[in-house]
């Protein structure tokens, strides 16, 4: 332990001046004055990076815009200090801080194809961040070539004539990146830019950001989700729940030895491709500003909660060189951090593919999407299906289905042939081969009931008495750990992970033998994925099921599926045994797929998670 | 390191409800739809109650013509020495009902057509919006106008004809909201049980319309409304003597310096008509939103996804 | 690590070069199909008149020997296809023939009238479409505020009334019972052009005016607060961009897009609208003369005002489409 103290100590004591610092910072709803953040303290020097890292609904982004002076409509800065090199931002008047904007603290938004403007070609839109700060820069012309080198963008003028939507998602990106460099700030706040980027991309972007910080000396605050990325890049992580700081401290100690109940839940809910394991996600969602229960907002979903848990907030506790919110921080330090891998049964699958593709070639219009695809899926086994944007994994997955009939090739279920689309399959078929989409937000009609969504698949495949259905129903919500209130309750009612099970109860509740998910997991919290992959999985061998498991998360492969097969613009370029294909990866397209996911070291050790000079 | 699972706590506390009563009832609650219904509900009491407390015979002289208020004649008399109040009184409900037929028979053919356009898309989709193209390149009031004065003012075609213009209207806006409506999950994981077209159409899609359904016939109604008294301004309306609100300001036009009441009422009637009708649709469509609904419930659910 | 190099563009077909060509050409191709059909709509809605036309013409003074003469005079004695084709093409070639009514050619006739609609259109048009931006901006910028309510009410009060309510209440205000400014008809003399007497377009005008500003004040306003609380204003915002600069270089131009369509229909709504207008001031342009050949059951000229108005329609709704095409980049350049 003092080895690590030592370490870390020296880590920081090679950097720089203090750029950013901030103290007790709060922010509140403007009609009701609820908390939506709460004394939020920290502090980053310069060519730091600092990760603020929380799920949906913890203020990482309130945070991260209030940085620079700003609030969104309805919420207010209420107390509080932030200083950049020394001043109090949250004292300026409007002109000020407009000046500091984008001179001193500059932001990288999450979704660059919304914070571009539409209707303006780049270079306008480039020059216009050197032109509103007329004092920070020589020549604008120069500086506008200098930033598209640094960000590595074509510099060629034919760039600056385009418009946005002409560029890719990571050119985009690249684009906001130089803008946000571009007079030299003392500190940047990057609000999950790699967002929907893909791997190697993100990798690009990581190490832009990186090497621009170091360069300049600028200080950067990193707000993410992810914690693999996050750990391979920032040396300091701030883990916030419900508007506050639970956690703060240098990455290795926060991620290695984790101390607050939330950050070792999170991190036990995050898959590794090295190991295939049981994950362990939170039951619960995160209190809603307003509704704040009494004490410590996690304690209704801890395991390590007392009672003075629910009475009291706690205050930050000093362990190590990090600050622990809890309680019951000194206790818990103690405790093993040795995670508890359970492997994962697996299931043995006997006899004849269950589903059969052969030479599948499937097409958008003209353009083509798959070529030649030959795929097996076994019986009572998960095959996943690999791959980044663009390879063709979700048309994939609705040719099977029958929900994309532009299709050549043969489809065999069961050893009968399969209809292009599903208007001309059979109801038994139908039956028998289900699907979950990917975003539980669309996928339930929102005019309808819970119950009336479970039973509506009963009525159009089987003729079942009125309470036979509802006995069907209510057995099919307990499989999915959720309760009989949720029969009544509407769509809307119900938070993403929720959604999502009562998406994966209709599919179980006619019981097929086969099915399809489709990135079920993306648009979830890690720590609900955790619980739904594991809702998943639980199914899956209690009902004997076959599952093709589409997926862009490599890491999730290994806790799920026994099959993993790798898509690269259409083609499958690697099948095998999962833990194969994770280890010794043949194809070179699968071996820099691997190379470039981000990975979390493993809880309880020393990792290697230092930043690493490339 | 076990996780202790508690059970899910689902948010709010569940309420059974149907959509459109949960929709009018959140409407009626807020200003604008409040005064709104308020102002047409008055003027539809009006019309309908009218005609039997009218204290005179509406199509009878009784006076001279254009004879100013008095007691006994409470807004004076018109054009043809009838008493204005009994007209007024006596000339709402045939209008009203004229407009409520031909906005039910054109929101219906042109929801059919925009939903059915939306959903079944290729072939069908193409032909229904050319006809309706076509339809759209006459001026509305014009093509009212060429049938009415072909056949002559028969009520049935009086409504027919209205009908008619506003059905192409709202097969393209009804079309754009299916269209969007179409492509979500919860349509297509409904195809994959078997259902067929027809039934997906209504009993997935069209529920889902409630809203612009809703407003958009609130405004065909008062286009409804404004069209037949225009034409019956015109002198295409039903022929006289009736006391149609619309025809009652075309003939009494002449005489405006000599009593103005039998201009003003009328107008004064159909104005707050259709200035209700547009208020409560108005707060419909800001319902419906979710503009006026509670502000943090939207900016909490905005904190939560994107925080 | 290779750089992330802006790809080099495939050689796209001409057709994706050129979306604004392309959309012209489909359009145009669609409107004259639409012409086509409206040309047999209206030629078999007029057919369809109850008696002879010949007979309406003649009334008592027909004797058989005339009532001959006048059918082939007018062509009735041949085919109804026939009779269209003849129509038609006179349309085409120009010579449209004459007036049932008085005799008259019918070009002669209805050109002016043509002229005094078209200024009434045009005039109200601008003026509307421009103050309705305005108002719509100023609302949008000071959301919530006292200009913004007040507008608002005006606009809900306003789109709900008639035409020829607004018009009368114009008249009483400033003709008849409160003021006497301005004449309460407009009788532009049968040949003279409406710009000779400017006096008598105001009200005209004025009633246009406001019947289609509401519609368009409340788009443009409903853009541009979209617009004011889209990313890439927080963004302008976040880079230091001060707030005039944001408004006119980047919520102005992304609100004027879905703007276009909504003035677009308000010119449509126009060639309809003058309809009552025209009645309600006795302004002698083309709706007049249409609800008079009505009357008249003058059937040439009803034939060809609506296809006039129709060949308007058409027209309008391209500019507008291409117009709209022109303002938003994402739509006319692919990727």
């Amino acid at each position: 332990m003092s080895a690590l103290v030592e370490n870390s100590a020296n880590h920081l004591a090679d950097t720089g001046p203090v750029r950013l610092e901030v103290k007790d910072l709060s922010i509140q709803l403007t009609s009701g004055g609820a908390e939506v953040v709460g004394d939020v303290s920290f502090s980053v020097r310069a060519a730091e990076l600092l990760g603020l890292v929380g799920e949906s609904g913890s203020g990482k982004t309130t945070v991260a815009l209030a940085l620079l002076g700003h609030a969104r409509r309805g919420l207010d800065i209420s107390a509080g200090e932030i200083r950049l090199d020394g001043e109090n931002i949250l004292g300026l008047k409007a002109a000020e801080l407009r000046q500091l904007r984008g001179a001193k603290v500059a932001y990288v938004p999450q979704d660059p194809s919304a914070a571009l403007d539409p209707t303006l070609r780049i270079g306008f839109q480039l020059r216009e961040a050197l032109r509103v700060h007329p004092g920070s820069v020589g020549d604008v012309e120069e500086r506008v070539a200098e930033m598209l080198r640094e960000s590595r963008l074509d510099s060629t003028p034919e760039v600056l004539k385009r418009y946005p939507h002409q560029l890719s998602g990571g050119q985009q990106q690249r684009v906001t990146l130089a803008m946000a460099f571009a007079c030299r700030p003392s500190l940047i706040v990057l609000d999950e830019p790699t967002t929907g980027l893909d791997v190697s991309t993100q990798r690009h972007v990581l190490e832009t950001v990186r090497s621009l910080c170091r360069s300049y000396g600028v200080a950067a605050v990193y707000v993410s989700h992810d914690l693999a990325v996050v750990g391979g890049l920032v040396s300091q992580v701030a883990v916030m729940y419900a508007g506050r700081v639970v956690e703060i401290g240098p990455t290795e100690q926060v991620f290695g030895l984790p101390v607050h109940p939330y950050t070792r839940g999170l991190l036990a809910a995050v898959p590794s491709p090295k190991r295939a394991e049981v994950l362990t996600g939170i039951e619960g969602q995160p209190p809603r500003p307003g509704r704040k229960p009494k004490g410590c907002a996690f304690a209704p979903r801890c395991s390590y909660a007392v009672s003075n848990c629910f009475v009291e907030r706690p205050v930050p506790v000093a362990i190590g060189d990090s600050y622990v919110r809890c309680m019951r921080a000194r206790d818990i330090e103690k405790e093993s951090h040795a995670r508890r891998v359970t492997p994962p049964t697996a299931l043995a699958g006997t006899g004849d593919a269950v589903l059969k593709l052969r030479g599948l070639d499937a097409s958008y219009g003209r353009q083509r999407v798959l070529y030649d695809v030959d795929l097996d899926v076994h019986p009572e086994s998960c095959t996943a299906i690999v791959g980044e944007s663009g390879s063709g994994k979700t048309t994939l997955a609705r040719c099977i289905v029958g929900l994309h009939s532009n299709w050549t090739g043969e489809i065999t279920f069961k050893g009968n042939r399969l209809a292009n689309g599903a208007r001309h399959r059979q109801k038994a078929v139908l039956k028998q081969i289900q699907y979950i989409f990917q975003n539980p937000y669309t996928s339930l009609n929102p005019r309808k009931t819970i119950g009336q969504i479970l039973s509506e698949p009963l009525e159009h495949f089987m003729r079942l008495p009125g309470d036979e259905r509802k006995a069907r129903v209510t057995r099919v919500l307990e499989d999915v750990s959720l309760g009989l209130d949720f029969l009544d309750r509407y769509p809307d009612q119900l938070s993403g992970g929720e959604r999502q099970r009562v998406a994966i109860a209709r599919a179980i509740v006619v019981e097929p033998d086969l099915l399809v998910c489709d990135e079920v997991t993306s648009a979830l919290d890690v720590s609900v994925q955790a619980v739904t992959v594991e809702v998943l999985r639980r199914l899956q061998r209690e009902r004997r099921l076959s599952m093709v498991f589409i997926t862009h998360n490599l890491a999730l492969v290994r806790s799920i599926a026994q099959t993993a097969v790798v898509l690269c613009e259409g083609r499958i370029v690697e099948v095998g045994p999962v833990e194969q294909v994770l280890e010794h990866p043949k194809d070179p397209y699968t071996i820099r797929l691997i190379e470039d996911v981000p990975r979390l070291a493993e809880v309880g050790s020393v990792p290697d998670t230092a930043p690493s000079p490339n | 390191m076990d996780v202790v699972a508690p059970r899910p706590v689902a948010v709010a506390t569940p309420r059974v409800r149907r959509p459109w009563v949960h929709l009018l009832g959140a409407v009626v609650r807020t200003q604008r739809g409040a005064l709104g219904l308020s102002l047409a509900g008055s003027v539809v009491l009006l019309a309908v109650i009218g005609p039997f407390v009218a204290p005179y015979s509406p199509n009878q002289s009784v006076t001279i013509d254009f004879a100013g208020p008095s007691a006994q004649y409470l807004l004076g008399s018109d054009q043809l020495g009838r008493d204005v109040l009994s007209r007024v009184l006596a000339g709402g409900w045939e209008l009203l009902l004229m407009a409520l037929a031909s906005t039910a028979f054109g929101v219906l053919i042109g929801a059919a057509a925009g939903v059915s356009a939306a959903y079944l898309r290729g072939r069908v989709d193409g032909l229904i919006m050319r006809t309706v193209d076509v339809f759209l390149a006459f001026p509305q009031l014009v093509f009212a106008l060429l049938l009415v004065s072909i056949i002559g003012p028969k009520i049935w075609l009086i409504i027919v004809a209205v009908g008619f213009t506003h059905a192409p209207a709202v097969a393209r806006v009804l079309r754009s909201a299916a269209l969007e409506i179409s492509e979500r999950d919860y349509v297509k994981s409904v195809e994959l049980q078997g259902v067929r077209p027809a039934k997906v159409m209504s009993s997935e899609i069209l529920p889902n319309l409630v809203s612009p359904l809703m407003v958009e016939s609130g405004l065909r109604f008062t286009y409804s409304i404004v069209m037949m008294a225009g034409l019956a301004f015109l002198g295409f309306g039903l022929p006289p003597p009736s006391p149609n609100w619309g025809y009652m300001i075309q003939e009494n036009r002449i005489g405006l310096s000599l009593n103005v009441w039998a201009v003003a009422v009328p107008v004064i009637l159909i104005a707050l008509l259709t200035i209700g009708i547009n208020t409560f649709t108005d707060a419909v469509a800001r319902v419906a939103i979710g503009v006026e609904s509670r502000p943090e419930e939207g900016l909490i659910d905005d904190i939560g996804m994107d925080a | 690590m290779a750089a992330d190099e802006v790809s080099v563009p495939v050689p796209a077909p001409w057709r994706d070069d050129h979306p604004i060509a392309v959309l012209i050409g489909v359009r145009a191709a669609v409107g004259v199909l639409t012409l086509f059909v409206v040309s047999i709509v209206v030629f078999l809605a007029t057919e369809v008149l109850p008696g002879n036309a010949a007979y309406s013409v003649l009334g008592h003074t027909a004797t058989p020997q005339s009532l001959k003469a006048l059918e082939v005079q007018l062509h009735l004695n041949r085919g109804l296809f026939d009779q269209y084709w003849l129509w038609f093409s006179g349309i085409l070639t120009g010579k449209l023939g004459s007036s049932l009514a008085n005799g008259q050619a019918i070009w002669g006739q209805v050109a002016p009238r043509l002229v005094n609609s078209a200024v009434l259109v045009v005039g109200a048009g601008l003026i509307g479409t421009v103050v309705g931006v305005l108002l719509g901006a100023i609302a949008a910028l000071r959301k919530d505020g006292w200009f913004d309510h007040v507008t608002s009410v005006m606009s809900l009060a306003v789109t709900s009334l008639p035409e020829f309510v607004v018009a009368i209440v114009l008249i009483i205000l400033f003709a008849t019972v409160v003021l006497h400014l301005l004449p309460a008809v407009s009788p532009v003399a049968p040949g003279t052009y409406a710009w000779s007497q400017p006096r008598l377009l105001v009200l005209p005008v004025a009633t246009l005016v406001i019947v289609i500003i509401p519609y368009i004040q409340r788009m443009m306003r409903a853009a541009m607060i979209e617009a004011l609380e889209s990313d890439y204003v927080e963004m302008a915002r976040l880079k230091g961009v001060p707030e005039w600069q944001i408004v006119l270089a980047h919520a102005f131009p992304n609100s004027i897009a879905p703007t276009i369509q909504v003035i677009g229909l308000s010119f449509l709504y126009l060639a309809g609208g003058i309809v009552i207008v025209e009645d309600v001031f006795n302004f002698p342009g083309i709706g007049q003369g249409l609800v008079n050949a009505v009357s008249d059951r003058d059937i040439p000229v009803i034939q060809f005002i609506v296809v006039v108005l129709a060949t308007f329609y058409v027209f309008m709704n391209i500019v507008t489409d291409v117009i709209a095409l022109l303002v938003s980049p994402r739509r006319r350049i692919a990727r």
